[in-house]
């Protein structure tokens, strides 16, 4: 029956979120009980120490940095990947090792690819 | 989970070979003078990996990826639309000012989707190649970057095609909620041993809204005319032909493997679609006078025909609609092929009035234009006729005689705006200056091709055919 | 045996080769690829004949084009003796006329054309007589249907040329008219249009009727009548025969090959190969027999009053496909087929020899202009000579063989045959008189043309002679393959009707039991009367050459008859090209422009459009309304999905 399905091997990970939930937030609700609060108008500005901000925030940026993001995503988030095969790797072997040389490989393909099209160049 | 290892992927030969040739294809591009190096690479790498798929029958992944006949037929569906896509594009991307070699990578990655696509035997790895061919398509359709109109189509094949995605995953999750399964097969059984029910029949809804959408199917279509019209014309030429016979490769297995026991439900609401299409696209096309916008429409209302064999269902429906579709893509692929021919530096070629007298001026370009219409609108001996008469055949031996009857009356509809086309070439005098032909050795080469084979199979169809009733098994 | 697909191929091939890169490249040579094609058809069907009589025959379907049911459109060949006769006929007369083509048509514009044209024709008529079904029979009916139409307006800028190829085709409308609707009921009837199936199912439906307007018709008299429709028109018989004549506009060796010898010869064959159906409605046959005896006499009192050379040839034509029809109205198919072999080779030559004269006379073709040839073109005129005294029947020329055996069985063939016999053998005095008349006219005597004409006399090239020797062999030769046993018995030899013998496996041999004495008394007869004919013309055209215009004069209504041509064309004229002419411009015209066809054809695309130009305000083009149509369309499904499920 559907109904019936429960997936308690995720159970831990349910067990997760709600204990780092219950973390974050007991850290934020006691810190406001506790803290003092004394506000005056030097101390309310954004950026207290720094610089006086001039201008609308909203302003454009360049569209390199979309390039930047995308490069980003490609050479380092991919790289995740190495990660639960390296902690299974002694457990498949040689052929996990050619499959990651592969993976690794089609990344490089892409890095030498964005090299050649000046993705690395500011400019 | 089962021992991994090298032999799991001898079925996927042909998918590897077209993996690795993207890839070459990218590279080979940083360092080639001449663009063309890529698209003849590309078409070498679809001459290997066709030779291995008839050596790569058989299941892989635990029956995630099947390599059976029915999948080959469409997998050679796409290699010739690769083919002939190259073929039309070389000389076209230079007067569009677009000759990039990712082109040619790009169109080896849509298809290595579309074959995923037809080999899949679970609903992920369906999406996984339906979210390659479509990523693919969608930069493909945007590629003349200076091009308000392609970028356009492609913003909007970008986010429809996303909506279509949230649909068929919607579906997918829905069916494996209720069977617990992703697998196809074992979602068939699942469901003869549970049965009808709410919502399983929704989610069978959504996965045919999000097969809808990729075959184009009304109302599902909305996006094809613009993005068709919008797109550079070698990629509309692809898009209408691949990723078309790839949704139906797919819709085919998931209805008729997944929900063959429930299509006594089904089937009425697809023939309810299926002759929605035709009327829509028909009709619609009718009250164009661009020729691409045209061909959109005609695509739409094709997919109201092809999609008669998942009606009829079985070996026989099945049969049919791939020697439809086989069929399609060449006549489509030509008939665009002409198009291409017309457009050349600041003119675009694609109004009706730039056909006028083409017979006169260019008596070879409005003969074999003359055959494309011939057979879109299914006059025999072209290849058109062939598959139209299967499918009807096919549709009454079903016992939709009178579906079979509306059929012919849209095709009779249809027959206006194409053989409009064919007084425009013939009856009319060609007007202001006479268009130039832009005829390079690989246009002149896919038009030889198609325009061979359209009439080859209106003359001696038993080949193909036996070969896609062997394929459907 | 699969060589014998060559036969058809090669011509096809230099059809497709001429009329691609005629125009440009082979132009003056197109000659060179038709010629060797036939050429090497010939040499195939040698090697077919060969086999054929070894005993090896063939039926099988090459491919098949589509399947529906019982319905198949396929290509097949049969291969037997009535096939192995046609295809020899077919070959070695059109090879030979494309021989002699090279020098007649040596300067005209179209060269290249005409010979795409023929090839095309030869290859359709090979398609003709090799078909093993009924589908396609009928389209390469309508090939060298419209390959004829073609040559005969082969000449087009010539109002007359492509008039009579207009008239040609339309004329052959009505008999395949019936031809069709023969096919057709054959297919319900069956529910197959294969030969085989067909003639093995045809006598279980011999005794069914069918109801036609409250009259019982026998179903397989009413099929093989429809069917011999389509023979009437194309073999020219009366009273379709109106478009033959005038077919003589296109060029001298079309109507040797075409109007003569092959194409018009393919109702004859048609009747022949479907005998089975034939045989079995004697109502049919008689109507064969008739139609072919009155044919025969009808076409050859218009012949003896013809001044024009080439039409006097084509009536003559129309006069002989009649006895071939006789032939196979009273059962003797082979008889008809033996007659068709035979005429193929004296007619086609009496059609080149004409073209030579032509050739000579610089395109003249009235026989009063002409006269005393026989000095000048001497190989001409002994051919012509040969071939006029075959047809004619004089013995042992190949003429008298065939005509014999038909009259012969006409004789004996019962019911109308004795009628028939007699309007045969009045038709072989008059056949003989007019073939004279036309030898006496044209080559003795004084020259009539003018002194320009004089000058220009000469003989043909060899290129046209050698095919008039060639088919003169035939004409004088064709016939010993199927002498009568009351004559080879005379030089010791008991069976010699080997063509009879070779035919009899598919179209039968009817017996006859009659005395010798009898056969003898008729064949005496025949001959008697043909040379009565040589003879009367022979007095009216070299001794007294008064006679023929008092005759004319005293006769003047049956002269006048026959020089017009009994009027059949002014009388189909008044009666169908002129009340058709009046319905197409006022009747249809009005109400198509006015009411249907406006109404049609721009009333429905109109609907349509303003139907489509609402559907086209939903494509804005704008993305959002595009999401919302198909947001829309799903939620439509879904809900007609739970509520059906309720």
């Amino acid at each position: 029956m559907p109904g019936s399905y429960l997936p308690s091997s995720y159970l831990p990970v349910l067990i997760f979120l709600v204990i780092s939930l219950v973390f974050g937030l007991g850290a934020l609700v006691m810190g406001g009980m506790f803290r003092l609060r004394r506000p005056y108008a030097e101390k309310l500005r954004p950026y207290e120490s720094g610089v006086t901000p001039v201008g609308e925030p909203r302003q454009r940026f360049s569209v390199r940095f979309y390039v930047i993001a995308m490069l980003f995503v490609v050479f380092d988030v991919e790289v995740i990947f190495l990660y639960p095969w390296a902690v299974v790797f002694d457990r498949i072997g040689l052929f996990a090792f050619i499959e990651m040389v592969i993976f690794i490989f089609i990344l490089l393909v892409g890095y030498v690819y964005a090299w050649r099209k000046e993705a690395f160049v500011w400019e | 989970m089962n021992e991994i290892n090298v032999s799991m992927l001898a079925p996927l030969l042909p998918e590897v070979i077209m993996a690795s040739a993207g890839i070459l294809v990218l590279l080979v591009e940083l360092v080639a003078r001449r663009k063309e190096t890529a698209g003849l690479l590309s078409i070498a790498a679809v001459a290997v990996a066709a030779y291995y798929v008839p050596h790569s029958f058989g299941k892989s992944f635990g029956g995630m990826f099947v390599s059976d006949g029915y999948s080959a037929f469409f997998k050679f569906i796409f290699f010739i639309n690769l083919i002939l896509t190259v073929l039309l594009s070389m000389r076209y991307l230079v007067i569009e000012k677009s000759n990039h070699g990712e082109y040619y990578s790009l169109v080896v990655f849509s298809t290595l989707g579309m074959m995923l696509m037809a080999s899949a035997g679970d609903l992920i790895v369906l999406y996984l190649g339906l979210e390659l061919m479509a990523l693919s398509s969608y930069v493909l359709a945007g590629f003349i970057r200076h091009d308000a109109r392609s970028s356009e189509a492609a913003v909007k094949y970008f986010l429809l095609g996303a909506f279509s995605s949230a649909l068929l995953l919607y579906g997918i999750t829905l069916v494996y909620g209720l069977t617990g399964t992703t697998d196809v097969s074992l979602i068939g059984a699942a469901v003869v041993e549970k049965g009808l029910s709410t919502p399983l029949f929704l989610s069978v809804v959504f996965l045919m809204a999000a097969f809808g959408f990729k075959t184009a199917l009304a109302p599902f279509h909305m996006w094809a005319p613009d993005v068709y019209e919008g797109a550079p014309t070698s990629v509309t030429a692809f898009m209408s032909v691949g990723p078309k016979a790839a949704a139906f490769a797919a819709f085919g297995r998931v209805f008729l493997t997944g929900f063959g026991s429930l299509s006594t439900d089904w089937t009425g609401i697809l023939v309810v679609l299926s002759i929605l299409t035709m009327a829509v696209g028909n009709i619609l096309a009718i009250q164009q006078d661009n020729i691409k916008r045209m061909l959109a429409y005609s695509s739409v209302a094709h997919a109201g025909y092809a999609v008669l064999g998942i009606i009829v269902g079985g070996a026989e429906g099945l049969a049919a609609m791939m020697n439809y579709l086989f069929i399609y893509g060449f006549m489509n692929l030509g008939a665009f092929a002409v198009v291409i021919m017309l457009r050349s530096e600041g003119v675009r070629g694609e109004a009706l009035e730039d056909y006028k007298g083409l017979a006169k001026t260019h008596p070879f370009a409005a003969a074999v234009m003359l055959v494309f219409m011939f057979s879109l609108t299914g006059i025999p001996p072209t290849a058109g006729f062939i598959g139209k008469f299967y499918l009807f055949k096919a549709v009454v031996g079903a016992g939709y005689a009178w579906l079979a009857v509306v059929t012919v009356i849209f095709s009779a509809i249809s027959a206006y705006f194409y053989l409009r086309v064919v007084m425009y070439m013939y009856m009319l005098e060609p007007e202001g200056e006479a268009v130039t032909l832009s005829l390079s050795p690989s246009l002149g080469l896919a038009l030889l091709i198609t325009t061979l084979v359209v009439i080859l199979i209106g003359v001696y169809p038993s080949p193909l055919l036996s070969f896609a009733r062997l394929a459907a098994g | 045996m699969q060589y014998y697909l060559l036969i058809p191929l090669l011509p096809l091939g230099a059809f497709l080769l001429n009329i691609m890169l005629g125009r440009r490249v082979i132009r003056r040579q197109a000659h060179w690829p038709s010629t060797l094609a036939v050429a090497g058809s010939l040499v195939v069907t040698v090697m077919v004949l060969l086999d054929v009589m070894s005993g090896r025959t063939l039926n099988e379907d090459l491919y098949v084009w589509i399947v529906s049911g019982n319905f198949k459109v396929s290509v097949g060949f049969m291969i037997d003796q009535l096939t192995a006769v046609m295809l020899v006929v077919v070959t070695s007369v059109s090879f030979l006329v494309h021989v002699y083509s090279i020098g007649y048509m040596q300067d005209d514009p179209g060269y290249y054309r005409f010979y795409a044209y023929l090839s095309l024709f030869t290859f359709s008529m090979l398609m003709l007589v090799t078909a093993n079904n009924f589908l396609q029979l009928y389209f390469g009916w309508e090939a060298v249907g419209l390959c004829s139409y073609l040559l005969i307006g082969f000449w087009y800028e010539k109002r007359s040329a492509s008039d009579a190829g207009k008239k040609a085709f339309i004329v052959n409308r009505f008999g395949d008219f019936g031809f069709g609707l023969g096919v057709i009921m054959v297919f319900l009837t069956f529910g197959t249009l294969d030969y085989v199936s067909v003639f093995d199912g045809a006598g279980g439906v011999a005794a069914q009727t069918i109801n036609i307007l409250g009259a019982d018709v026998n179903l397989i008299t009413l099929i093989a009548l429809l069917l011999f429709c389509g023979a009437v028109g194309k073999s020219a018989q009366v009273p379709l025969h109106v478009w033959l004549p005038d077919a003589m506009e296109g060029p001298t060796p079309v109507s040797a090959l075409i109007h003569a010898a092959t194409m018009v010869t393919a109702g004859v064959f048609m009747v022949a190969r479907l005998n089975p159906i034939f045989s079995l409605s004697p109502v049919a046959m008689d109507v064969v027999a008739v139609v072919g005896a009155v044919t025969a006499l009808f076409a050859a009192t218009i012949a003896l009053v013809q001044n024009d050379i080439k039409r006097v040839i084509a009536y003559s034509t129309i006069s002989q496909l009649g006895y071939m029809f006789i032939a196979c109205g009273v059962g003797a198919f082979g008889a008809g087929i033996f007659h068709l072999y035979t005429h193929a080779f004296f007619k086609a030559l009496l059609f080149l020899c004409a073209g030579s004269v032509m050739h000579a006379m610089g395109g003249e073709v009235d026989m009063q202009k002409m006269g005393g040839l026989k000095r000048y073109m001497p190989l001409t005129y002994w051919t012509m000579l040969i071939a006029s005294l075959s047809i004619s029947g004089i013995p042992p020329l190949a003429g008298f063989f065939s005509k014999d055996e038909i009259l012969w069985v006409a004789f004996n063939g019962g019911g109308v045959g004795r009628a028939v016999w007699a309007l045969g053998t009045l038709a072989a005095v008059l056949t003989a008189f007019y073939s004279f008349r036309l030898i006496y006219l044209t080559f003795h005597g004084e020259f009539r043309g003018t002194e320009e004409q004089r000058h220009h006399l000469h003989e043909s090239p060899a290129v046209m002679t050698v095919p008039l020797a060639v088919l003169c062999v035939g004409a004088v030769a064709a016939g010993w393959i199927g002498i009568p046993p009351i004559i080879s018995s005379v030089f010791g030899v008991e069976d010699a009707n080997w063509f009879a013998e070779f035919l009899k496996p598919v179209v039968g041999h009817p017996e006859i039991e009659a005395p010798h004495s009898t056969e003898a008394l008729v064949m005496g007869f025949s001959v008697a009367v043909a040379a009565v004919g040589i003879a009367v013309a022979w007095v009216f055209y070299i001794r007294n050459r008064e006679i023929p215009a008092v005759l004319a004069r005293r006769c003047g209504i049956l002269y006048r008859l026959l020089f017009n041509k009994y009027y059949v064309d002014e009388i189909y004229n008044a009666t169908v090209v002129r009340p058709a002419m009046l319905i197409a411009r006022y009747v249809l015209v009005g109400l198509s422009d006015g009411v249907i066809i406006e109404g049609v054809v721009n009333g429905v695309p109109a609907l349509i459009n303003r139907f489509g130009a609402r559907l086209r305000r939903l494509q804005s083009g704008l993305l959002q309304s595009y999401a919302a149509v198909m947001a829309l369309g799903l939620f439509l499904l879904m809900a007609v999905v739970v509520m059906v499920l309720k």
